[in-house]
């Protein structure tokens, strides 16, 4: 999840005041999003770092598929402004830098972390698949369970799953909230 | 009195070949204020914008004191005019206070003087700040976020402010009341003002001077009294436009007194 904010969050800045770029590049991430999880894997199996680690698949995979959601509202967070205030910022002096930290980012806020909250509970669901090729955690539980046919075994894995999927939901819901801001 | 601000041959064409201004030019001087004045599309915002370098032209000049807005360092440029427009684009996330003392925060001032400040402009705008210093811009009616707005444009104390129809959405009443509040506030303040309007009786109220544009091109630089006088075909059109709905119900009725 750092990795795909840290690389997501800056290209959508970026696309947000290079729009021309942004079909191909929101394109490209639809693309990666479509691909289901586990046929990512298998592609990226034979690669010869990639292939060797499991972990290193999964983090690859999971970064790939934070990126969409991220980047994309990230995109439309800033886009979405109101376009007479950037012009205010702008013609009451403020520098380029101010306008981003003062205005652009904390009004984008809500959408980002909007982005973040997909992107958070995607990877846990996918995170739990990556168990299927060696990448532990708790969907090895499930995996196993499901193998030996062992009810509990499954439930070890599936609930607290879900439980972080609804926490991690929950608490960027929240923090979303805290940064809406009524427009009018 | 000196000239303040000079349009010099200004052009100014979109990439798709619209000529938006065509051989601006005119004299404001200092401590006065000029309406711009014309149909929508004229040009009078794109000429409000090339003074604070929003938008450059394509040929020709604008001059602060002799010297050409281009030479000056932008950010300072902007900070010294105070730029206020009919969304008013208020922040949202900022209280009223915050907002006002905008331009002093990009500064760096202390947040102390940022407060004082801050108060200091609302009371002069005619909100008190005890009421509105800490409510958000959602919480205000129209009226009162242009009060807000004025007062943000006139934090950094700038010699100049450009005006973008501040007024146009507001009723009528509230309209008057900005209006003789801005007027009681610039006769106190002496700033040079480009007022861009297409209210004719807010430009003959409000200015010493009014400029008529039309399809970018420049058709009259006249005080108000020569504007209402004047022969000339396209100006007069212009002044009759605004006169047909009393010419119909009531003729003879003549203008009740403003109390000017």
């Amino acid at each position: 999840m750092l990795f795909a904010t840290a690389i997501a969050v800056p290209t959508g800045v970026w696309l947000a005041r290079s729009p021309g770029w942004a079909k191909p590049v929101i394109g490209l991430t639809n693309i990666l999003q479509t691909i289901p999880s586990l046929a990512m894997f298998g592609f990226l199996l034979p690669l010869p770092w990639l292939g060797e680690r499991a972990a290193r698949i999964a983090i690859v995979s999971l970064c790939a598929y934070a990126l969409l959601p991220i980047l994309r509202n990230t995109y439309e967070g800033i886009r979405g402004i109101d376009r007479s205030i950037i012009e205010v910022a702008c013609a009451l002096g403020l520098t380029d830098a101010q306008r981003f930290f003062m205005v652009e980012l904390p009004m984008a806020a809500p959408f980002i972390l909007a982005g973040l909250r997909t992107a958070t509970v995607t990877s846990i669901g996918i995170a739990t698949i990556a168990a299927a090729v060696g990448a532990g955690g708790l969907g090895e539980l499930i995996f196993r369970g499901v193998a030996s046919v062992d009810n509990r075994l499954v439930l070890a894995g599936a609930i607290p799953a879900a439980l972080l999927a609804l926490a991690a939901d929950a608490t960027l819901s929240q923090l979303e909230r805290w940064f809406k801001v009524p427009v009018s | 009195m000196a000239t303040a601000i000079e349009f010099h041959d200004l052009c100014f064409a979109t990439p798709q070949g619209r000529q938006l201004l065509d051989m601006i030019s005119f004299p404001v001087e200092e401590g006065t204020t000029v309406a711009i004045l014309g149909r929508s599309g004229s040009g009078k915002t794109t000429l409000l914008r090339t003074v604070n370098r929003m938008i450059t032209p394509t040929s020709g000049d604008v001059l602060l004191h002799g010297k050409s807005v281009s030479e000056f360092d932008l950010i300072k440029l902007r900070r010294n005019m105070g730029y206020v427009i009919q969304e008013t684009g208020l922040f949202p996330h900022f209280t009223v206070e915050r907002n006002v003392g905008l331009v002093l925060e990009a500064e760096g001032s202390s947040r102390q003087d940022r407060v004082r400040r801050s108060h200091e402009l609302l009371e002069m705008v005619g909100l008190n700040p005890a009421n509105y210093a800490m409510r958000f811009p959602h919480q205000l009616s129209g009226g009162q976020r242009q009060r807000v707005g004025l007062a943000r444009a006139l934090a950094a104390e700038p010699d100049f402010l450009l005006m973008d129809e501040p007024f146009g959405a507001l009723d009528p009443l509230t309209r008057a009341e900005m209006q003789d509040m801005l007027r009681d506030l610039l006769c106190r303040l002496k700033k040079t003002v480009l007022l861009v309007t297409h209210d004719l009786d807010e430009a003959l109220y409000l200015a010493d001077r009014i400029i008529l544009l039309s399809e970018g091109k420049l058709l009259a630089y006249l005080e108000p009294n020569q504007f209402m006088s004047t022969r000339e075909p396209l100006i007069e059109a212009y002044v009759r436009a605004f006169r047909r709905g009393w010419h119909k119900a009531a003729p003879e009725i003549r203008l009740p007194n403003r109390g000017v």
